[in-house]
């Protein structure tokens, strides 16, 4: 039993954190995101510089065959930067769904390409009337005489506009199937939205779009099972993300209690500010060891219910704790919390955002009862 | 990362697990798994057990009988006893007085008291709490005043828990009331239960049970070599006590235990449309609530555990952490227990025969009663956030 990152660990994610400290502090990012593209072409190719597009990809592909684990202190980073970069849909969701799913010539068309950050991904799978249930898919696919023809629409693509690929999930005759289609196919459309936590995602409208017999990915009609891993392994991943944002608001809230004077003391004197402050930090703690178990599990294909119903309780605990970290944090700031120019609103609203994200507390709630 | 037990760390469980099967008996085993009240003999039995194999005080040097286990074996063993369902250990010999004679006390008292607190032989209980002093306990009044070869000691101490059984009584007593800071002037006594001008008066809790009492001193002579670390200097010693006594609050094996019964018995238990009662959605989410707290409890505990192995740091502010969400889980399990047995746990006691009677429904409302006082004691939930607000935030 040890819950330490070992060394290579250590150093990767030290690395990220002081690019971003450097790079990517709160001003460089408000300018990302007010940017026409709404993402950093520069970060993104200095990320895979460092290797961080390439961590769990296979050696093969250029990639370094690490886990979810590998990714935890990185994920860490991105969430106390706030990182906008569509690194969760192109290397946690539509790379995995890819690398777990592809034949030889899908896997080595993409994955090398995207691990020289070359290549930016998205996985176009959630409708209308889905919510949270990976098997409602009515996206319909039918086989051609030169491949497939896909039409639907999926909502709340994340990463979308800016993606060169997307993985589209419809259903076949045979059942719900992944394709792997270009952004710019004919029949494909994207209408792009700026997210509550600053990224950049999109609604994207397939009319009878067009690919080839190679666009499909994986066996027809048994796609399920490889779209709950891939998203079992976002979910980890997001949950690292969210310890990191969590770490940002609990830290700026204490030193806000230290430094904020009012009645002629720092208000971090008040006791029925301390116990709120205390309360954080346990939910933090708590959070933290979660995030350790969906790192720990993310990657276990063999014991897919033992995965899952991890996975489940982490994204329980995380989602709470997500919302009473932001809260809590906005409440101890006082008006200043509200502010757009503070940092921590923003933390708060990527927060808000995490705690529903492949499914809030009472979606995975239901999961977990249900794998006992 | 791994979270898995290494090899030699799950053998050493499967020893423990092994062992406690064969060697935990029966007639304890039912008594603990119904709720039911433990005797002296019963607490003794159990100790005696225990300390024959020589398991009894992991944590104490090896010379005075100690395992040499490290701080994951120790846990280990105790989550193992919790989730077998052992008696408790009383912890106030073996964890609070021994710890205490082997940091701050002379060799004559450690030879004297040491060996009979590991063989069971004396049953000891703890003075601290008076009626005026509970969280704020520097504030305690209880007089000793030195004469001759003995303090007189006169005052009251209160919640002293399984005092009606003790051999002897640790005491925090005030030697010296001229000192300008309420810290001072304090001293560690051990006091002879049997001495006269003693009197112990039961308090009976809201459960119906009689597990702590009140203790008065009246004119009580205690020999000054009975005296612990220097005169006045108590407070020391009750500080190092106190984070011993928070060492095992998380109680993770007790409460697994008392979840598996949970479910067992939501299972079979009819809900409202007949299904069983562990199908009914909103009982439901809130059994996977509880049983989500109770992972994540158990890998933050394991966490603090690995760290502590590491750096050797002795447990901080951060076990303040596992006190306030063990103590919290304990409370809910009760809770939820409670609520599942429905109608049926409000039967409290037969009148007459009690041929007809579900003794183990009606333990289940006193025990939720009774572990109310689970967040109160050992520093209770709102002084452990202050621990940690001062100590870990610096606030």
């Amino acid at each position: 039993m040890n819950f330490d990152y070992n060394e290579e660990q250590q150093l990767l994610a030290e690395s990220v954190r002081r690019f971003l400290a450097k790079e990517y502090d709160f001003e460089k990012r408000r300018k990302v995101v007010a940017s026409a593209e709404g993402w950093s072409a520069e970060v993104w190719a200095q990320l895979a510089e460092m290797g961080v597009t390439g961590i769990p990809f296979s050696t093969e592909y250029g990639g370094f065959g690490g886990s979810a684990v590998d990714l935890m202190g990185v994920m860490e980073a991105f969430g106390d930067a706030l990182l906008v970069e569509p690194y969760l849909p192109t290397v946690g969701l539509a790379g995995q769904l890819v690398a777990r799913g592809g034949t030889e010539a899908q896997k080595k068309a993409v994955l090398p390409r995207l691990v020289e950050g070359k290549l930016r991904l998205a996985f176009a799978h959630s409708e209308k009337g889905a919510r949270y249930n990976p098997a409602h898919v009515q996206t319909k696919a039918i086989r051609t005489g030169s491949g497939w023809q896909l039409s639907g629409e999926k909502c709340v693509v994340l990463g979308a506009p800016i993606a060169d690929s997307l993985v589209v999930s419809a259903r076949t005759e045979r059942g719900v199937s992944l394709f792997l289609l270009d952004r710019s196919a004919p029949g494909v459309a994207v209408s792009p939205f700026l997210t509550l936590d600053e990224m950049r995602a999109g609604e994207v409208r397939l009319a009878a779009a067009k690919a080839g017999p190679e666009a499909l990915l994986g066996a027809e009609g048994e796609a399920l099972a490889l779209i709950e891993e891939a998203t079992d392994f976002a979910t980890a991943l997001v949950c690292s993300e969210a310890v990191g944002a969590m770490k940002f608001a609990c830290d700026t809230t204490l030193e806000y209690l230290k430094t904020r004077k009012q009645f002629g003391v720092p208000i971090g004197t008040f006791q029925a500010l301390q116990h709120r402050m205390v309360d954080m930090v346990i939910s933090y703690e708590q959070a933290k060891s979660m995030a350790c178990l969906a790192g720990s599990k993310a990657d276990s294909a063999a014991d897919a219910r033992d995965r899952a119903r991890s996975i489940s309780a982490a994204k329980i605990k995380i989602a709470d704790a997500c919302r009473h970290i932001s809260q809590e944090a906005i409440q101890l700031h006082g008006g200043m919390g509200m502010s757009e120019e503070l940092k921590v609103s923003h933390t708060f609203r990527r927060l808000t955002m995490i705690a529903q994200q492949f499914g809030d507390a009472d979606h995975h709630l239901a999961r977990f009862a249900r794998l006992d | 990362m791994d979270l898995n037990y290494s090899r030699e760390e799950l053998a050493f469980r499967d020893e423990v697990r092994g062992w406690l099967a064969a060697n935990l008996p029966q007639d304890l085993r039912d008594k603990v798994a119904t709720y039911a009240e433990l005797s002296r003999e019963d607490l003794l039995r159990w100790h005696r057990i225990l300390a024959r194999q020589g398991w009894v005080a992991p944590a104490w040097p090896k010379e005075w009988g100690g395992t040499g286990w490290n701080v994951v074996q120790r846990y280990i063993f105790e989550e193992e006893c919790g989730y077998a369902g052992t008696p408790p250990l009383i912890p106030f010999g073996l964890a609070m007085c021994g710890p205490v004679l082997l940091r701050f006390g002379s060799e004559a008292q450690k030879k004297r008291f040491l060996p009979r607190i590991y063989n069971g032989e004396d049953f000891w209980c703890q003075g601290y709490s008076e009626p005026g002093s509970g969280s704020d306990l520097a504030s305690l009044k209880t007089r000793a005043v030195r004469g001759g070869g003995h303090y007189l000691v006169n005052g009251q101490k209160t919640w002293t828990t399984l005092g009606h059984y003790a051999d002897w009584i640790f005491c925090l007593v005030r030697t010296d009331p001229t000192m300008e800071k309420k810290q001072e002037g304090i001293s560690f006594l051990l006091i002879d239960m049997k001495s006269p001008g003693i009197t112990v008066r039961p308090l009976i809790l809201m459960d119906g049970g009689h597990e702590v009492n009140e203790v008065f001193f009246d004119d009580v002579k205690v020999p000054v070599e009975n005296l612990v670390h220097e005169e006045g200097k108590g407070w020391t010693v009750a500080k190092y006590l106190l984070g011993h006594e928070r060492m095992n609050t998380g109680r993770i094996g007790a409460s697994k235990r008392e979840l598996a019964k949970l479910k067992e018995f939501a299972a079979r238990q009819p809900g409202d449309d007949g299904r069983p009662l562990v199908e009914d959605t909103r009982f439901r989410d809130r059994l996977s609530r509880l049983e989500v707290e109770l992972i994540a409890l158990e890998i933050t505990n394991l966490r603090f555990l690995d760290q502590m192995r590491r750096t050797g740091q002795p447990p901080g502010a951060d076990v303040s952490m596992l006190k306030i969400r063990g103590t919290e889980i304990q409370q809910s399990l009760t809770e939820l227990m409670m609520q599942a047995i429905g109608p049926h746990a409000q039967p409290f006691r037969p009148i007459g025969s009690d041929a007809e009677f579900d003794t183990f429904a009606a333990g289940v409302a006193p025990r939720y009663c009774n572990f109310r006082k689970t967040t109160i004691y050992a520093g209770s939930n709102e002084i452990q956030r202050n621990i940690i607000s001062k100590m870990t935030l610096g606030l």
